[in-house]
């Protein structure tokens, strides 16, 4: 770099000898010295601001192109991420206690058309209607070769279905991926399931939704994503669940039977490990709701739950365990059975004359409809009306079926004491055999209230007390004695001491009154009677059968073997093993010398 | 110096420029592996719900009933009831090993039988 000196001798010397200010000239040059390193400076700066300006242009059009780029593309699933394999199915599987499935999907297709897209309409028509006979070609025809731009063919289609339909090689006939419900015991626990369908449909997918049964009642639950596929675990046992079926099965054909119901339930923790309702029916294809006549005759219908009816002798338990429990009387108490017992019009009488009196627990092992209602008499209309609702037996069962919501008990309008008496013993208040085996359950248990439940428990409930202990105990040895000496007597299996009540009530009219050929035989059992685990009920409905020259309609003879072979076939399964009955053994009295 | 400095920056630069470029490429076919992945547990889950729809079909109880009763003959099934339980004290001991029982080839008998013979009679 060359410096230029401050001060030129030459032009300093000129400039003298002109007799000029020679520091004007060095001035002059420092100004010169600073223009050119302000220049420098500059110049350096506007490199920099044009550096800087270009940075900030390329980092904002960055981020604006990226801006712009996100607001028009489509949505996209962040594919790395771990979750989202899990759910699969867009509804959790059922099973039962043990983790047996009872119902869960299979993926499947639809099938539909485009007809705009159809090459041959009219043959592709005839060929559906030959691989489905349940299609109308006719139908299809007009709707292919009309102007419509799509049609649903079928909802389902099994695999070897889809390939045939490949096989036509029509290019307007396309198939929608669909998940279907599969329930693949058949009409196994069909009425606890019921069923399910198709809610809102596309091509690409479908709802599937509960139409009946715990599918329905747990529709949302089933579907929440948030559960992520997790089973509902029922409180079924799926083999007990088969037997029961077969057991009753078998005791309905043999006692002539139109239909029957079982409920087996447990005693501490309301838990129903088998519920039974025959005839019933596949879930895979539930048959369509009967739009005339009475829906009790259809499969669908639910007798264990919603067959409202009069269960008979089977609620003079809750008669005389209420008297015990309000110290009315005690289990030795005689009643006045002397018939027939006068009320107004009405007339009470007994199966068999049972003579002047009876203690109170021969009042039930005979099965006295009198001593019975003199007991309901101590107790009084609105006693007895509080108990009953304590029990349960005034309001649609709890337990968690749709159908369950219409099994309102039909109640007397007027609770007059005449009804307190036919109530007594089960005439004029109707329940179904689910009511009947959650009251028995909160009875014998011990004496608090259980509500029954299909959902697999943890515990055991420890509901608000209904009678003392005491009282249960009584009431377990008194329906013990049923069986062993009255009117159960074919209800006892070796080695599980069956206790129990039977109830046979006439089937009344639909234009009033009672048939006399027409009976609901009903058999309420608990087993073991000394420490009871199950509550079986077992409801036989128009049961007859030839015996000893007779035809026999009571629970007795009807109900009443049948639930024994349920019990002798179903307890072992339960894990009970038998017990070998000691008798009291003889009282040692401590006597001196 | 500086220009030393300029060489190793510029050379840092491409460097990781070619990192960079390395790691997107990598990313990107480890995506499309991962996206393959969940397609085959997709798929591998689907085949699992519909072996387990099958396997409950296939042992359905109805289904096991006529087979045990079918093959009541080699099986001899029965449903069970409370006369199938028994006391501990009532399942017979297991019978006694014997030397004949672990005999299984024939050619192996002589020298085996031989010696167990000839070690029980110097008892």
């Amino acid at each position: 770099m060359i410096r230029t000196p401050l001060r030129p001798l030459a032009r300093i010397l000129s400039a003298r000898d002109k007799g000029e200010n020679p520091d004007r000239i060095e001035r002059d040059n420092i100004r010169a010295r600073h223009d050119e390193i302000q220049g420098r400076a500059r110049h350096r700066a506007e490199g920099r601001l044009l550096v800087l300006s270009v940075f900030f242009l390329a980092a904002f059009s960055a981020v604006g192109l990226r801006m712009g780029s996100i607001s028009v593309s489509v949505p996209e699933e962040p594919r790395s991420g771990g979750a989202g394999d899990s759910i699969l199915t867009q509804r959790a599987d059922i099973t039962d206690r043990n983790g047996n499935i009872l119902a869960t999907n299979i993926a499947t297709y639809s099938l539909y058309a485009h007809p705009q897209q159809m090459i041959d309409p009219v043959a592709a028509a005839a060929r559906l209607a030959e691989i489905f006979p349940d299609l109308d070609g006719e139908q299809l025809n007009r709707q292919f070769t009309g102007d419509r731009k799509f049609v649903w063919v079928r909802q389902k289609l099994s695999p070897e279905q889809r390939q045939t339909v490949h096989e036509i090689g029509e290019p307007g006939l396309l198939f929608g991926p669909r998940e279907m419900r599969l329930y693949p015991n058949g009409a196994l626990a069909a009425h606890v399931l019921g069923g399910a369908s198709f809610g809102r449909e596309g091509v690409h997918s479908a709802e599937v939704i509960g139409v009946a049964g715990v599918e329905n009642v747990f529709d949302e639950m089933l579907r929440d994503p948030a559960n992520n596929g997790a089973p509902l675990r029922l409180s079924l046992d799926m083999t007990v669940q088969a037997v029961a079926e077969e057991v009753l099965g078998g005791g309905m054909q043999l006692m002539n039977a139109k239909g029957a119901a079982g409920v087996l339930m447990d005693v501490h923790t309301g838990e129903i490990i088998s519920l039974v309702s025959l005839p019933d029916f596949d879930p895979n294809e539930r048959p369509r709701v009967l739009t005339e006549g009475d829906q009790s005759d259809s499969p669908l219908f639910n007798r264990a739950v919603q067959g409202v009816y009069e269960l008979g002798s089977t609620y003079k338990l809750f008669a005389l365990a209420q008297a015990m429990d309000a110290g009315l009387i005690s289990e030795n108490t005689m009643i006045d059975t002397q018939g027939p017992l006068k009320w107004g019009r009405f007339n009470i009488r007994d199966f068999h004359n049972y003579g002047p009196t009876l203690s109170t627990t021969d009042v039930l092992v005979k099965s006295s409809n009198i001593g019975t209602a003199r007991i309901a008499q101590m107790i009084g209309a609105d006693r007895q009306r509080e108990f009953l609702t304590s029990l349960g037996l005034t309001v649609p069962s709890p337990v968690e079926i749709l159908e369950a919501s219409g099994s309102q008990p039909l109640l007397p309008s007027n609770w007059s004491e005449l009804s307190t008496m036919t109530i007594s013993y089960g005439h004029g208040i109707s329940a179904s055999p689910m009511h009947l085996a959650a009251a028995y359950a909160s009875v014998v248990n011990g004496g608090t209230r259980v509500v029954p439940t299909l959902l697999l428990q943890d515990g055991v409930q420890n509901g608000p007390r209904v009678v003392s202990e005491e009282v249960s105990r009584i009431s377990r040895d008194m329906l013990r004695q049923v069986v062993t000496r009255g009117t159960a007597s074919f209800g006892d299996v070796e080695g599980y001491e069956v206790g129990g009540k039977t109830g046979s009530a006439d089937k009344p009219r639909p234009q009033g009154g009672y048939y006399d050929d027409k009976v609901i035989s009903t058999f309420a059992s608990i087993f073991p009677a000394s420490n009871p685990k199950y509550v079986l009920i077992v409801t036989l409905d128009e049961p007859s059968i030839e015996g000893l020259g007779e035809m026999r309609r009571t629970a007795g003879w009807t109900a009443v073997p049948v639930a024994a072979e349920l019990t002798r076939r179903v307890a072992p399964l339960l894990g009970l093993r038998p017990q070998v009955e000691t008798l009291p053994l003889t009282a040692v009295t401590l006597t001196s010398n | 110096m500086r220009s030393f400095m300029f060489l190793v920056t510029g050379l840092v630069v491409m460097g990781l420029a070619f990192w960079a470029y390395r790691e997107n490429y990598r990313t990107q076919e480890v995506t499309r592996e991962i996206r393959s992945l969940h397609l085959e547990i997709a798929e591998a889950r689907g085949a699992l719900s519909i072996l387990n729809a099958e396997w409950a079909y296939l042992n359905r109880p109805d289904r096991l009933r006529e087979l045990a009763e079918l093959n009541f003959d080699s099986l001899g099934l029965l449903p069970l009831t409370g006369a199938h339980y028994v006391r501990v004290d009532q399942v017979a001991w297991p019978a006694p090993v014997t030397l004949l029982d672990q005999v299984e080839a024939p050619v192996e008998t002589m020298g085996v039988l031989l010696d167990a013979s000839a070690g029980g009679d110097s008892q």
